[in-house]
């Protein structure tokens, strides 16, 4: 399936590159920074390219290209679901998914990518059953090996490989057992002009941080289930209790790890916390246009909406910006052309506003349309769609764990068109 | 340092190696000096060893064998991850001499205890076929062998294996397929795509279509490459009534829960595998969660974008009601953009255009120029598409003209010029303003469209075509070639039909073009010559060249680029790339004739109870429709008797020391749908009984009562079968030709029920329990169900999901009737409707509907029947069966069943009698999508605690005080709404419960009276939506006086 993988850092340099079946030369790779040329915007490379004898797939990640090299029919999804796989174990292993922290660690990003796929097959990929294979690097793991001279590498098959429950490996231990569980929700919208609500949408996930001794049997249950529409699940999650009793049972892995993501069905109207007034207006023949947005609450639930920013994306013409913001700080990227306003938090009494003047490029004809704002927030303590935990219980292990439920929501993809 | 003793210094020099590789660097002249280190005792140098090995193997071939005694050593290591890994290496070394030490070893590994090595066995074939194919054969054993592994870790590896080695030989699969369907959901992810691609391909084969041929004009453009004679036979077969493979079944229900998967291949890959093979009306459910994908980073959007832009061409409905979800977002990459273009055309609907198109403007003024650019591509194919807005498109493409940006302008002309090519109405205005555009724009392409069209309609603009010859004349030397082409071709028209003033200018054109640089223009000026200037030599032709030039052009027809991609299998490299990729397995055809089935029948004994869920499969999804709620009612009352079933059948497998939980999970399934059919069993002859009774009274016809009491009987026989084959389960020995014999039976007995169908259709009630897959229109037996007989019915439908819920029977039934169909736009026929808010009892998510037929004309009105329906998505109709005929002045009334998906969204249909067909709606009151519901005071209250917040809403009623009595607000309420009491501990309290009848949610009402003569109403519901337009409606009726 998957026969070689460069990693391509943005200036074009290919600094690693493994190959699981018969050597493939660099050379394929120039096929992909033809495609990169031509599509001037990273984003807009085509994740499967053609080659006469192989065919790419990339993704982008982190400022990093992963171009794995096919030659047979495959899923394309396949491949680039693995490849996040792969970023996602980086990310894990080192903190970050960058140049510097790959090459720093190649040893062990070889022997990752050892594990994970065989014959280009994927083998192991769950982080926990990785992780005992071949333990992340730490400071002080790194001084106690070059002491004693032992390895990073496990010498036993772990456990959960074998097991039909292969995300969790056996013999935890904690002296505090805690399960801590975050529902994040985030709105995904768009308003038009008016301010009326084109399009909305509630998308949450509930992130588990678990840490419990043994094999714990949980089952988590909701005061209104019926609000999920859609539900993605961990693979650790029994299907037929769901579909029958609405009630999320499941042994789950150790650590962080995502249990379900969900979208909250269309028909209940969604709540848009904030309101966005606008004036944003570009004079005819003048190198100038005036600037003017403010930013209020709305369906805020009477909770505190912190966290604000709006980023906007302003024409090329735009030379520069002369803003005054009555709270928080703006800056404005003449290369990029984006201009970021730090809203922080509002407080209904003073709305925070930005206005100003705008400098155009002199003698260019004035951009048609008005940039759509994106603007960012979070709410704590509250799930907007009203999604709420009723209990959580546990079977299987004597002790009494500590239990957390944590909501926030914020903004997803929240775009204001002006 | 390689030779250094110190295993430290060895590590940082094998780490420094690795290191090099990693860069692409050569480090093979290294090459002996890591061999040694193989057998090091030190783990990690080992691993790294093995990484170099395996990288400069193939170049150093001679001394890689030196290796080989390491690892040959290592496959016997007691360590299953040494054994594993020593087998990795061993087939990783390509080396052709060592080719029967790994075929050795594989053998051997495939016989290992641990799964994981075998695992690794399953990956070495694959590696072993590429370096030596000539091994076939013998892998092909290993493969058979490894297939018949029960373990969830093998069966990826090994289907992957199959199907890079020998994806041809679909008898391996046969007996493995029940195993594999049933092992699917415990596989790793990865695993289960690969699965899920072969099983698909294997259904295409081994099963008959699924798809009815009358919803198929999209079906038939999919065969269009099949043979006349081949559609020849699929109509004959369409006499038959199709069933489904129980085992194709299996597969479908199996494969399910994984839409629900977080890796969005495991999702693409069931929902081609639903777009492949289920039948047409189950493949809905995949389409929530492609949307789902979107969310997903931008290179999993690419793909489900193009997937998704290729199925909603052929099925609009699937992703209609996610239209928003395709918006487009100004941080898009424009990749993404245009696919979500894309599918928002191919979506475009008389319905949704006119939303569509206020997007589209907000999307033509985009920064991003290319993707503003395609969205008057857009434009113009939905102008086509919908014959309605074509004007609208136009005109908005005509202000685009007077844009700014260049390339908008010039897409806007080339889509105006097709357009206005396919209309050859009088458009003369736009064709002025055109060429007006011709002294600004500079875009070829442009230009060439817009000379084109004058060219074409240079009779209709007599004055200023010459003119614009004229201008073209002077600047012709310095235009793009394409526009030059186009100069020549309307200077040859002009000259055709305006030969008094273009003479000249043709001449000079002609002139021109014959000495230009490229040779078309050379060529094609040579030829227009020839063609239109007389001249001695000229043949018969250049009497033609009018007809020749100004011949009717037939439009351009614009089309998606997704058009062709469906012959390629959804989800695959092919697909995406629109090219047959190396390795690209067709889907092959449904066979007309099923192979046979019995070929995956398994003659291992403990298999057998696998053979059940897959024979109930039939029975056990058209229960779930219809009696879903209630079978649990039933569940809990027969608790005993589950509760033993499942401990025997559970006992019995616990001496199977080899089964995992799946295997627990499905013998746990197979208890409960055992239970369940036998619940469901019982219940049917208690329900048939009933029905007998009612029916008796009704009308004693004696045929009827006959065939009833044999579908009675079939109904025990079937039971008393399927507590056979539970206790089969139990004993576990049951023979295969037993089984396969009973098969046989039931097979035979659904076909002679089947057959029975049509004849009887007046006891077709009887029917609803059996399966049909097609769904046929079941009829009702009698026009108006006494509401005896629904009482009776009653509590067998109704829902009762929990324990607080119970429906009760309406309070209040208002007579008010509301006109479907009038006389005068009926021809005569009149059709009132009203609600007789009982509930349904064609299937507990319907709203019943009672609908009043007169005939008011003097003639009979024969075949009343409800003909094409226009439903939004989810809405379900249940209709009434056609009337033969209706006499004069006659009058009926037939009750037909709607499920309205708890929205207030209109049913529309089709009330069709013998000659005429008559568009009626039916739009619900709120009120009438809800059934009454009995609780306590108590069970309210905590019902009401959990819906607050978001999901309560109020208001505040004014009105006299002689209007808060209990019985006038009674009495107005359930006028209004079919609703149930609660009874109130206090009197200034009233309570109101009922539930709505699609989805269930509890919809509580509270009028709470205050002082003065105001009230306070509360409405506590998860259906915000239903529960505000509840409100409304109330709010008016209570505050009247």
């Amino acid at each position: 399936m998957i026969h070689s993988l460069f990693l391509i850092n943005c200036s074009g340099d290919i600094f690693l590159e493994k190959h699981w079946k018969s050597v493939v030369s660099q050379s394929v790779c120039d096929y992909f920074f033809e495609a990169q040329e031509k599509a001037a915007d990273v984003e807009n490379v085509p994740p499967v390219i053609s080659t006469p004898h192989h065919y790419l797939i990339s993704i982008y990640r982190d400022k990093l290209f992963f171009v794995s090299v096919i030659q047979t029919e495959v899923p394309p999804l396949f491949v680039i679901e693995f490849l996040h796989r792969v970023a996602d174990t980086f990310q894990d292993y080192f903190g970050e998914c960058s140049e510097a922290a790959i090459k720093d660690n190649v040893v062990i990003v070889y022997e990752l990518l050892e594990e994970m796929l065989d014959n280009g097959f994927p083998l192991a990929t769950e982080s926990n059953i990785l992780k005992e294979l071949i333990k992340p690097p730490t400071i002080l793991r790194s001084v106690v090996n070059s002491i004693t001279g032992s390895s990073n590498v496990g010498d036993t098959l772990p456990t959960g490989q074998l097991s039909n429950i292969p995300w969790r490996r056996a013999g935890v231990k904690y002296t505090n057992n805690e399960a801590y569980f975050d529902v994040v929700e985030e709105i995904d919208a768009i308003i038009d002009k008016s301010g009326a609500t084109v399009f909305a949408e509630i998308q949450g996930v509930i992130d588990a941080c678990i840490k419990l001794s043994g094999m714990p049997d949980l089952s988590l249950s909701f005061m209104n289930p019926r609000l999920l529409d859609d539900v993605s699940f961990h693979p650790c999650i029994r299907f037929k209790r769901w579909e029958s009793e609405r009630v999320l049972s499941f042994i789950p892995p150790d650590g962080n790890f995502r249990l379900i993501s969900y979208r909250v069905s269309s028909q209940n109207l969604v709540a848009i916390p904030v309101y966005v007034k606008h004036s944003i207006s570009f004079k005819e023949n003048s190198s100038a246009g005036r600037f003017d947005i403010t930013i209020g609450p709305k369906q805020n639930m009477g909770k505190t909406i912190e966290g604000i920013t709006v980023t906007v994306h302003m024409p090329k013409v735009v030379l520069n910006m002369n803003l005054t913001p009555t709270q928080g700080s703006y800056t404005f990227d003449p290369v990029t052309k984006v201009l970021t306003w730090d809203v922080g938090k509002i407080t209904p009494q003073k709305l925070p506003s930005l206005k100003g003047l705008v400098n155009l490029q002199s003698g260019a004809p004035k951009p048609e349309e008005n940039p759509s704002l994106n603007i960012q927030f979070r709410i704590q303590q509250l799930a907007i769609s009203g999604l709420k935990v009723n209990r959580l219980d546990m079977y299987g292990e004597k002790y009494k764990p500590f239990k957390g439920v944590k909501y926030v929501t914020k903004a997803g993809k929240f775009q204001v068109r002006t | 340092m390689l030779e250094s003793n110190k295993d430290s210094a060895k590590l940082d020099a094998m780490k420094r190696i690795v290191g090099m590789i990693a860069k692409g660097k050569n480090a093979s002249e290294l090459f002996p000096a890591v061999v040694k280190n193989v057998a090091s005792k030190n783990i990690e140098i080992k691993k790294l060893v093995y990484v170099y090995l395996v990288r400069y193997a193939e170049e150093q071939q001679d001394l890689a064998l030196l290796s080989i005694s390491t690892f040959q050593r290592a496959l016997k290591d007691p360590n299953q991850l040494i054994r594993a890994s020593a087998l990795r290496v061993l087939s990783s070394i390509r080396v052709p001499i060592i080719v029967p030490i790994m075929m050795l070893a594989i053998k051997e590994a495939s016989a290992d205890l641990s799964p994981y090595v075998r695992k690794n066995a399953a990956h070495a074939i694959q590696k072993l076929y590429s370096l030596d194919p000539d091994q076939k054969e013998m892998l092909i054993e290993v493969i058979e062998k490894l297939l018949k592994d029960k373990s969830t870790l093998v069966a990826g590896s090994v289907v992957m294996a199959f199907e890079e080695v020998c994806p041809d030989r679909i008898d391996l699969i046969h007996k493995n397929y029940r195993k594999l369907c049933n092992l699917l959901v415990d596989v790793e992810e990865w695993g289960q795509v690969v699965i899920i691609h072969m099983l698909t391909r294997y259904a295409r084969t081994q099963f008959v279509s699924p798809w009815k041929e009358d919803d198929g004009l999209e079906d038939n453009e999919k065969n269009f490459y099949e043979s006349d004679d081949e559609q020849k036979e699929k109509t004959d077969q369409k006499k038959k009534p199709y069933t489904m493979d129980p085992d194709h079944r299996l597969l479908i229900r199996n494969t399910k829960p994984l839409l629900q998967s977080r890796n969005a291949a495991v999702v693409m890959a069931v929902a081609q595998l639903y777009w492949h093979i289920s039948p047409k009306s189950e493949a809905g459910i995949i389409s929530k969660s492609l949307v789902r994908l979107l969310r997903s980073n931008r290179e999993v959007q690419y793909i489900v974008l193009q997937n998704i832009a290729t199925m909603s061409i052929q099925r609009k409905g699937l992703f209609e009601p996610y239209l928003k979800s395709f918006y487009v977002r100004s941080t898009d990459p424009t990749m993404i953009k245009t696919l979500k273009l894309e599918i928002l055309t191919n979506l475009a609907n008389e319905a949704n255009i006119s939303t569509l198109l206020r997007e589209f403007q907000t999307y033509v003024k985009s920064q991003d120029k290319q993707f503003a650019a395609a969205t008057i591509q857009t434009i113009g194919r939905c102008a086509t598409n919908i014959s309605e807005v074509t004007d609208t498109c136009l005109n908005g493409l005509v202000c685009l003209l007077s844009n700014r940006d260049e390339i908008v302008v010039a897409e806007s002309v080339v889509v105006i010029k097709k357009l206005l090519q396919m209309q050859p109405v009088q458009h003369g205005e736009i064709i002025k303003h055109m060429a007006k555009l011709l002294d600004s724009i500079t875009v070829p392409v442009a230009r060439a469209s817009i000379l084109w069209l004058i060219g074409e309609n240079c009779e209709r603009v007599p004055v200023i075509a010459p003119d614009v010859l004229r201008k073209m004349a002077k600047s012709f030397t310095n235009e793009d070639d394409l526009v030059k082409l186009q100069i020549l071709n309307l200077a040859a028209k002009l000259y055709l039909t305006n030969s008094k003033q273009t003479k000249l200018l043709t001449q000079y054109i002609l002139n021109l073009g014959k000495y230009d640089q490229n040779y078309d223009i050379r060529d094609r000026t040579r030829f227009i010559r020839q063609l239109i200037v007389p001249n001695e030599k000229s043949g018969a032709l250049s009497k033609y060249a009018k007809k020749i030039f100004l011949a009717q052009k037939p439009a351009p027809l614009l089309e998606s680029p997704f058009k062709d991609r469906d012959h390629f299998q959804l989800g695959t490299l092919s697909h995406t790339l629109n090219t047959k990729a190396t390795g690209y397995l067709e889907l092959s055809n449904w066979p007309e004739v099923a192979p046979d089935p019995s070929v995956r029948d398994v003659e291992v004994v403990e298999l057998a109870k696998e053979l059940i869920p897959a024979g109930k499969a039939k029975k056990e999804n058209p229960a779930k429709k219809f009696y879903s709620e209630s079978e649990e009612e039933e569940e809990s009352s027969d608790s005993s008797s589950d509760s033993e079933s499942e401990s025997g059948s559970e006992s019995g497998e616990e001496g199977d020391s080899s089964e995992d939980s799946s295997e627990d999970s499905s013998s746990e399934q197979d208890s409960e749908s055992g239970s369940e059919s036998k619940g469901e069993n019982k219940r049917t002859a208690k329900r048939n009984s009933k029905i007998k009774e009612e029916s008796d009274s009704e009308d004693g016809e004696k045929e009827n009562e006959k065939s009833k009491t044999s579908n009675s009987s079939n109904a025990e026989s079937s039971s008393i079968e399927e507590s056979s084959s539970d206790s089969e389960s139990e004993s576990e020995s049951e023979s295969e030709i037993e089984s396969e014999s009973r098969k046989v039976t039931k097979e035979r007995e659904k076909k002679t029920k089947q057959d029975r169908n049509p004849l009887a259709k007046d006891i077709s009630l009887l029917d609803l329990d059996d399966f049909n897959p097609v769904s046929t229109p079941v009829a009702l037996p009698t026009p108006a169900l006494s509401p005896s007989l629904i009482a009776d019915l009653e509590g067998l439908n109704l829902s009762t999901s929990s324990s607080v819920i119970s429906v009760s029977t309406p309070v209040f039934v208002p007579m008010k009737t509301h006109v479907l169909l009038h006389r005068m736009s009926g021809k005569g026929l009149a059709a009132h409707y009203f609600f007789p808010r009982q509930p349904c009892i064609f299937g507990d998510k319907m709203v019943s509907v009672q609908i009043t037929l007169n005939n008011t004309t003097d003639q009979k009105i024969a075949n009343i029947h409800i003909g094409e329906k226009k439903l939004p998505i989810g809405m379900q109709i249940h209709v009434f069966n056609p009337i033969e005929s209706l006499e004069p002045e006659g009058s009926i009334t037939v009750s037909m069943g709607i499920d309205f998906c708890d929205s207030t969204q209109t049913a529309s249909f089709q009330l069709c009698t013998k000659d005429d067909c008559f568009n009626v709606n039916i739009q619900p009151p709120v009120g009438e999508l809800l059934l009454p519901v009995a609780m306590s005071e108590k069970d309210f209250k905590k019902e009401q605690g959990m819906l607050t917040g978001m999901n309560e809403t109020s208001t505040v009623i004014i009105t006299a005080p002689q209007n808060f009595t209990p019985s006038v607000i009674l009495q107005k309420v359930v006028n209004v709404a079919n609703v149930g009491v609660v009874p109130s501990g206090q009197d200034n309290i009233h309570r109101f419960a009922a539930k709505t009848v699609h989805s269930g949610s509890l919809m509580l009402l509270t009028v709470e009276l205050k002082e003065g003569s105001t009230a306070q109403l509360i409405i506590n519901t998860e259906k915000t939506v239903i529960g505000s337009v509840l409100l409304r409606e109330l709010k008016p009726v209570l505050s009247q006086g």
